[in-house]
């Protein structure tokens, strides 16, 4: 790189992280005032109370069981639909991926309230206890949905017809064959999908805003501390999610790199 | 047949919870309280032009400084060693994957008229600026939420341009300031646009940002749903068709952006 | 006549509103190397895989021996598959893609590894066995496919255009190998293909098609000295396909000439189809006794073991393939003999060839494009 554009990329990435570093340094701030300009000494006692805070624990729990909840059901139900989508004659595959764009372009405050919408009059009509876990999770396995189904899609595409009929062919019956063959196929496609859907459903704040009712997430516990405009705590718990979305992240790539090398590998063993 | 059967759970759920809520919107805008058929809300809609006008001013100032920003870095690192590129990217990548709000939480702490960049600003003996709850503070965080939403499909449309098409180029002539203008730059509008829509779609529709960084001075489109559905001025009524029209701004942006591209494609593919 | 082991009657199939075989009918004799032959989108691959289960006919029966398998599925049918990609499963070593089949019967690991051995063997890829798939050659991938399909003992062997991926030194060999085997192992193989020659070289029989129909049955042999019709006699092979008219039995008129021919049982004045053999014409000087047809060299190509020359005669051009040399402008007479005359009806096809005809290279080359991407 010559050096404008060193410069230039230095600048833009000190743009894109100073506001996360200065929130990490005041994670340490020792201050009664909670103020969040003046550092004055190191202390870990925001990150004692932030574990001991009842409500972000409750908040942390319920992300996570929704999470896991959404990020397992969008995954079944995103490949399941991927694998239909793919054998899809043209017309009906275009329906389906335009009903699958749709929530991705939309923009994500109306999916949130036409949601809240159709929740409210669910509970009115119908009765029973009004929005919170059961509207999240619905609502979080569909925004995950196309997330997944753009994910695995690709896979099924790139993957040659005939391996599931020579499968058969070896004497397989279809549903055996699919799970023995097609399904180690796409795998990372559909573990890639998982992992969207999982750090999307716990990154989710204005659709869950819209239909979560009185349950706290972590995003929604976080708006309302920003509102209140108080707290290191808020900072050590961005620090905390920093962390652990940082060693995802490292963990992720180095199993794409690994695949890389591997798949490098090969091709100079067959040169 | 049963290969077919197995995306009807996919289509049943998306019929549900994506097709039948938007019918509810709709079905809302177009009514009132007592649910008989009103044209009042959508009437009523344009009593908050200013605020619409703003919404898309302000998104679309902040698209194109992200573009400004956006495009040279993505052709930076499209144009560095491979192993880095990842490293980049990663890099890119990272302040996205942290809650949005703790991002635009920090920026309140740098604003702030007693923030760090005033405090430093008066330690080097310099006047202190007001920034919170200013439209140019909005703006800023739009662009730092979104900016890696127009960096990232940038970047993977630069680096999919084959380099002998570059090399063509120059052997029929053209300087790099021609490579770039007449073969990189038509190439990569297929990323630009994908970029512009998916920065100027969020950024037209915050409300958070403009919450946590605008004060109340700085009403956006965003703000005015919330308040509808979930603050002061209940009122599901308005708060879809406000959701409505809205809908059909971004639906008529994305489609001159479309046209746009297909337009660019036919270009680009006369280059090839 | 061999027993037969598969039979097709009456089988039509339609994609999307599209003919792609009507009334499809054709015997398959035990241990026979037949070859379906035609341009891409004549249907062949649909018969393979109507064989195979992975069609469902619209209509017609197909039978296996004397027993009928319209409805038994592929995974039950004791046909296995060459696919024109290999269809190896990535995730599998090469041990494991050839146990597979055997695998899903049940079979003890002793007598899968000692197939599995003699498959190697057969194939000649001793020691690869706990190779990754990803990590062979076309060459190489081709041969483990062959070994997995043939461990699953199908009493068919279906190969659908198993060659046309490999270079040309390779596809050669590969032809050897494969007829080789099937000599070895006696069992039927079903080849389809768009190369005249392979077929040519490694088929008993050889199943012309054309636009889901078949154009013509018959041994190597037959097929390229008595093609049935135009589009047979000039997808088999380069051909001089003319307007002729049978003056009577034994006679026809072609290029305003009368020639004695063999071919009879056309009735009198009958308009035909002739064929003539650009390796069959002799260059003789004009004027000569000899010299029954008279034209101007337009072009001369040196292609190794031959001339070929085109002569324009009184517009239409001829191709030659000799090993007389001429030079372009040069006056020419051609001879030929009875032999060299085939006669056949007139057909769809008559007139729909141009000059002489040829299945020309690019032609192949657009083919094989269009067939890498699937016939169906």
């Amino acid at each position: 790189m010559k050096t404008a554009s060193k410069v230039y990329t230095a600048l833009i990435f000190i743009f894109l992280y100073a506001p996360i570093i200065v929130l990490i340094i005041f994670s340490f701030n020792d201050t009664d005032t909670a103020s969040r300009t003046q550092f004055s000494g190191f202390t870990l006692r925001w990150y004692q109370r932030l574990f001991e805070d009842r409500y972000i624990l409750e908040a942390l729990l319920n992300t996570l069981i929704i999470a896991v909840v959404s990020a397992f059901a969008s995954t079944v139900l995103g490949t399941m639909a991927a694998v239909g989508i793919n054998r899809m004659k043209r017309m009906p595959k275009k329906v389906m991926m335009n009903i699958t764009n749709f929530p991705m372009v939309n923009p994500e405050i109306v999916t949130g309230v036409s949601m809240m919408l159709l929740f409210v009059a669910a509970v009115s009509l119908f009765g029973g206890k009004s929005l919170g876990m059961a509207s999240l999770i619905i609502a979080h396995i569909t925004f995950c949905l196309p997330y997944v189904i753009l994910s695995v899609l690709p896979k099924l595409r790139q993957m040659n017809p005939n391996l599931f009929e020579a499968a058969q062919d070896l004497g397989c019956p279809p549903v055996r064959a699919f799970f023995k063959v097609v399904l180690p196929e796409i795998m990372p496609g559909i573990v890639t999908g998982m992992i969207m859907a999982f750090t999307l459903s716990i990154d989710d704040f204005v659709i869950s805003y819209f239909t979560s009712g009185t349950t706290q997430t972590l995003p929604i516990y976080i708006y309302s501390m920003t509102r209140k405009r108080i707290s290191p705590e808020i900072n050590a718990l961005s620090t905390v999610l920093f962390v652990c979305i940082m060693l995802l992240l490292i963990i992720i790539n180095v199993r794409q790199g690994r695949e890389e090398r591997r798949a490098k590998k090969a091709e100079r063993e067959r040169a | 047949m049963r290969t077919k059967l197995i995306s009807a759970p996919y289509t049943i759920w998306m019929t549900l919870f994506i097709i039948v809520p938007m019918g509810l919107v709709a079905f809302f805008a177009f009514t009132d309280k007592s649910g008989a058929f009103t044209l009042d809300n959508i009437a009523r809609v344009g009593q908050y032009s200013n605020v619409f006008l703003r919404s898309i001013w302000l998104g679309a100032l902040a698209t194109f400084i992200s573009l400004l920003l956006g495009y040279p870095l993505a052709y930076t690192i499209a144009k560095a060693a491979p192993n880095r590129q990842s490293f980049l990217i990663l890099l890119i990548m990272l302040p996205m994957w942290m809650n949005f709000l703790l991002r635009t939480y920090a920026w309140m702490s740098l604003l702030e008229d007693n923030g760090l960049i005033n405090n430093m600003l008066a330690a080097v003996g310099l006047p202190r600026i007001h920034m919170i709850n200013t439209a140019g503070a909005v703006v800023l965080g739009m662009v730092y939420n979104y900016i890696p939403y127009m960096i990232l499909p940038i970047y993977s449309v630069l680096t999919k341009i084959d380099n002998s098409v570059i090399e063509a180029a120059q052997d029929l002539g053209a300087n790099n300031r021609n490579v770039f203008l007449k073969v990189v730059l038509p190439m990569s509008m297929p990323g630009v646009i994908s970029g512009v829509t998916m920065v100027f779609v969020p950024a037209v529709s915050t409300f958070i940002i403009s919450k946590m960084l605008g004060g109340g001075g700085n009403l956006l489109i965003g703000d005015l749903i919330d308040m509808q559905f979930l603050g002061s001025a209940y009122n599901p009524n308005l708060g879809s068709a406000i959701s409505l029209v809205l809908m059909v701004i971004i639906l008529i942006c994305m489609g001159i952006m479309n046209q746009f591209d297909d337009g660019e494609n036919v270009g680009g593919g006369m280059i090839l | 006549m061999l027993k037969p082991i598969i039979t097709l009657k009456d089988i039509a199939v339609s994609f999307d509103g599209e003919q792609v075989l009507k009334n499809f009918n054709l015997t398959i004799g035990d241990g026979e190397f037949v070859t379906l032959l035609g341009p891409s989108g004549c249907g062949k691959t649909t018969v393979l895989r109507t064989i195979g289960g992975f069609v469902t006919p619209d209509s017609g029966d197909v039978f296996f021996g004397d027993e009928k398998i319209n409805n038994v599925p592929p995974h039950k049918r004791a046909v296995n598959t060459i696919f024109q990609k290999y269809a190896l499963f990535p995730h599998l070593n090469v041990y494991e893609n050839i146990a597979f089949g055997m695998r899903l019967k049940g079979k003890k690991e002793d007598e899968i590894q000692k197939t599995v051995t003699e498959m190697l063997h057969m194939v000649n890829l001793n020691g690869m066995a706990h190779r990754g798939v990803g990590q062979l050659s076309g060459g190489q991938q081709q041969r483990v496919a062959i070994a997995r399909a043939l461990a699953n003992e199908p009493k068919v062997l279906l190969l659908d255009e198993p060659l046309s991926a490999l270079d040309l030194k390779l596809r050669k060999d590969m032809q050897n190998e494969l007829k080789k085997i099937q000599q070895a192992i006696g069992i039927t193989f079903i080849f389809v293909t768009h190369d005249q020659e392979e077929a040519l070289s490694m088929s008993d029989t050889v199943v012309v098609m054309d636009k889901g129909e078949i154009q013509q049955i018959g041994s190597p042999i037959d097929i390229y000295n008595e093609p049935k019709n135009a589009f047979v006699a000039d997808f088999i092979g380069e051909s001089n396909i003319l307007d002729g008219t049978m003056i009577e039995d034994y006679l026809v008129e072609v290029a305003g000439q009368r020639f004695k021919s063999l071919d009879r049982g056309f009735g009198k004045m009958a308009p035909v189809d002739v064929v003539i053999r650009p390796e069959d014409i002799d260059i003789v000087p004009t004027g000569s006794a000899a010299a029954h047809i008279n034209g101007v060299v337009t072009s001369v190509t040196f292609k190794g073991v031959h001339y070929e020359i085109i002569v324009d005669v009184d517009g239409f051009k001829w191709m030659i393939q000799t090993t007389d040399s001429a030079n372009v402008g040069d006056k020419i007479g051609l001879a030929l003999t009875p032999d060299d005359i085939h006669v056949m009806a007139k057909s769809v096809y008559s007139g729909t060839m141009g000059d002489y005809s040829t299945f020309s290279d690019e032609m192949e080359e657009a083919l094989q494009e269009e067939g890498s991407e699937h016939e169906d």
